[in-house]
C-alpha cells in the first residue's frame, strides 16, 4: 500500500536580504513509499536530503509539485494543506525526528516525550508509562525522566528526541541521522526500533550517514543528486 | 468544528495612516495564533477590532459562541460585548495595571471577574481564586494584598489568574511578556504556554518577540503596513520564511 508519494516536488530558496538570490535544492522529485518499508535517502552533502524531508513535513514549503499522503484512509496533497490540516496529519500520521531537539524550557523529559501519545489521546498514566518504557529501553535511567533535557548531552538529547518520535506509533516516520551522536549499544537499540516499526506496518523515510546501519534498516535507496543551474 | 472567530476584509485607517488593509482571519478551537510584527504594522490594531475593542472602516468579525449562536461583533451593542467578555473571552493586556484594580486585594481582582460571570458564594469564590493564585505560581498567602506591592511578573500573574478564572474559549493577549526582565518573561512565557495546552484554549496572541511564537503558536500571522504579508504553521514560517519582511524579522532574532 502506498502512504506516501510526491510529483514533481521542486523547492528553491530566495534570499530576499541577499539581492533576491534564488539557490535551486530540489527538481523533479518522484519519490514513493509503501507500508512496512524504509527508504534511505542517498547522496552527496548538500544535496538537499535534509530539505526533502523538511519538505516532507510541511516545515519547508514546496514550490510546486504534490506530496500525496495517506491520511485517515485517503490521500491528500499536503504541500496544498492548510495549516490546521498540517497539525492534523502530524498529530495522528506523519512523525519526525530532527537531528536536534529543540528544548522547552522546564519540561521534564517524561512529558516531551508522552507529549505527542496526549495529544492523540492516550491517557496521561498510560502515556507516561510507555514514555519510561522506552526511555529506558534507550538507556536513558529513570533518574532522569524528571528533569527537562536542556543539560543532558547531545546523544542524550537525541535519545529523548527518538523516544518522542517512536512513542506516537505514527503511521509515517522521517528520521533525519538518528544515530548520529549515539554510542554503538544505542545505536542496535534504533536499529531495533526501526524494524519493529517496519513490522508492524510503519513506512519509513531516513537519512542514515552510518552506511553499516543503512544496510540494515533500508529496503532501498533513493539518490537525490544536486540540482545545477543551467548554464 | 467551525471556527470560533472568522474575520473578513478588515479595514481600519487613522488618518493617513492605513492601520488594516484587507485583513481575514479565523482561528478555531484549540489553537494558538501569533500575530507578529513591528510597531504600526496593525497588529495591536487588529486584536481590538477582533475584541470589539475597536470598530474597524469596513469588515466583518463573526464570533460564534459554545452553543453555535453567530455574534457579528463589529455590529454588537456595548452590553453584548460586555457579556461576551465576561462569559465567552478573556483579554490580556501587556500592562497589568490596565486591566487589574490595584486598590483591591489579589483574590479581589480574581473573584470579581467570578462574580460578574455570576457566581456568589463568597468561600467559594475565595478557594477558587487561591486555587488560581496557585495556578499561576503565586503564594496564596499573599492573597489579601493588594497587587500595588506586586513586582510587573507578579502582577502579570495575578492579570492572568484574573482573566482564565472564568474558562474563557477566546483569550486575547496583547504583547503579555512586554515590559518585563529577561527571566521572569521566560518564566511567565513557560506558564501560558502550560496554562493553554491544559485548558486547550484558542488564543490570539500579538507580539514582536518571534521566539514567544515559537514557544506559544501553532501559526503566525506576519503583518507589515496593516496588511498579513505571510501566514502558515508557526515553524513552516520561521524555518522557510517567503516574504523578504519575514526573511529580515527572522534574521533580526539572535539565536541563544
Amino acid at each position: 500500500m502506498i502512504v506516501l508519494h510526491t510529483e514533481a516536488l521542486a523547492k528553491s530558496f530566495t534570499l530576499h536580504l541577499q539581492g533576491g538570490v534564488s539557490i535551486p535544492v530540489l527538481r523533479d522529485v518522484e519519490l514513493t513509499l509503501r507500508a512496512g518499508e524504509c527508504v534511505a535517502l542517498a547522496g552527496p552533502s548538500g544535496a538537499g536530503k535534509s530539505t526533502l524531508m523538511r519538505c516532507l513535513y510541511g516545515n519547508y514549503g514546496a514550490d510546486s509539485g504534490r506530496i500525496l499522503l495517506r491520511h485517515e484512509g485517503a490521500m491528500i496533497d499536503i504541500a496544498a494543506a492548510d495549516a490546521r490540516v498540517m497539525r492534523a496529519v502530524r498529530r495522528d500520521t506523519l512523525g519526525y525526528v530532527s537531528q536536534f531537539l529543540r528544548v522547552i524550557p522546564r519540561v521534564p523529559t517524561l512529558d516531551i516525550v508522552a507529549e505527542p501519545m496526549r495529544a492523540r489521546g492516550v491517557a496521561p498514566d498510560e502515556a507516561r508509562a510507555r514514555a519510561a518504557a522506552l526511555l529506558t529501553r534507550l538507556n536513558m535511567p529513570p533518574a532522569l525522566h524528571g528533569l527537562p533535557p536542556a543539560t543532558f548531552s547531545g546523544g542524550e538529547q537525541q535519545r529523548v528526541n527518538l523516544a518522542r518520535g517512536f512513542a506516537a506509533g505514527h503511521p509515517v516516520l522521517l528520521l533525519d541521522e538518528p544515530t548520529a551522536s549515539l554510542d554503538a549499544a544505542n545505536a542496535e537499540v534504533v536499529i531495533a526500533l526501526i524494524a519493529e516499526a517496519k513490522a508492524a506496518g510503519c513506512a519509513i523515510i531516513g537519512i542514515f550517514h552510518d552506511t553499516a546501519v543503512r544496510q540494515r534498516v533500508a529496503d532501498r535507496l533513493f539518490q537525490i543528486l544536486p540540482v545545477y543551474e543551467p548554464a | 468544528m467551525n471556527a470560533l472567530l472568522e474575520a473578513q476584509g478588515l479595514h481600519l485607517r487613522f488618518g493617513a495612516v492605513r492601520a488594516l488593509d484587507d485583513v481575514a482571519l479565523s482561528i478555531w478551537p484549540g489553537e494558538v495564533v501569533a500575530i507578529v510584527g513591528e510597531s504600526g504594522s496593525g497588529k495591536s490594531s487588529l486584536l481590538r477590532v477582533l475584541a470589539g475593542m475597536q470598530r474597524a472602516d469596513a469588515g466583518q468579525v463573526l464570533y460564534r459562541d459554545a452553543a453555535g449562536a453567530t455574534h457579528s461583533i463589529l455590529d454588537a451593542s456595548d452590553a453584548a460585548l460586555r457579556r461576551l467578555m465576561r462569559s465567552d473571552w478573556g483579554f490580556v493586556h501587556q500592562n497589568a495595571r490596565d486591566a487589574l484594580r490595584m486598590e483591591v486585594s489579589a483574590g479581589g481582582n480574581v473573584g470579581e471577574r467570578l462574580m460578574a460571570a455570576g457566581n456568589r458564594h463568597y468561600g467559594n469564590i475565595r478557594e477558587v481564586a487561591a486555587h488560581w493564585l496557585e495556578r499561576v505560581e503565586m503564594d496564596p498567602a499573599r492573597i489579601d494584598e493588594t497587587p500595588k506591592n506586586f513586582s510587573g511578573g507578579m502582577q502579570q500573574r495575578l492579570q492572568i489568574a484574573r482573566t482564565l478564572v472564568t474558562s474563557p474559549r477566546l483569550v486575547f493577549m496583547d504583547e503579555p511578556t512586554g515590559g518585563l526582565d529577561v527571566s521572569v518573561q521566560a518564566k511567565l512565557l513557560d506558564l501560558i504556554r502550560g496554562l493553554v495546552a491544559d485548558l486547550g484554549l484558542a488564543v490570539l496572541l500579538v507580539t514582536h518577540d518571534i521566539a514567544a511564537a515559537r514557544l506559544l503558536a501553532h501559526r503566525i500571522m506576519v503583518m507589515r503596513h496593516g496588511q498579513v504579508v505571510e501566514e502558515g504553521l508557526t515553524d513552516r514560517v520561521l524555518d522557510d520564511p517567503r516574504h523578504p519582511y519575514t526573511q529580515l524579522l527572522v534574521s533580526s532574532v539572535l539565536a541563544a
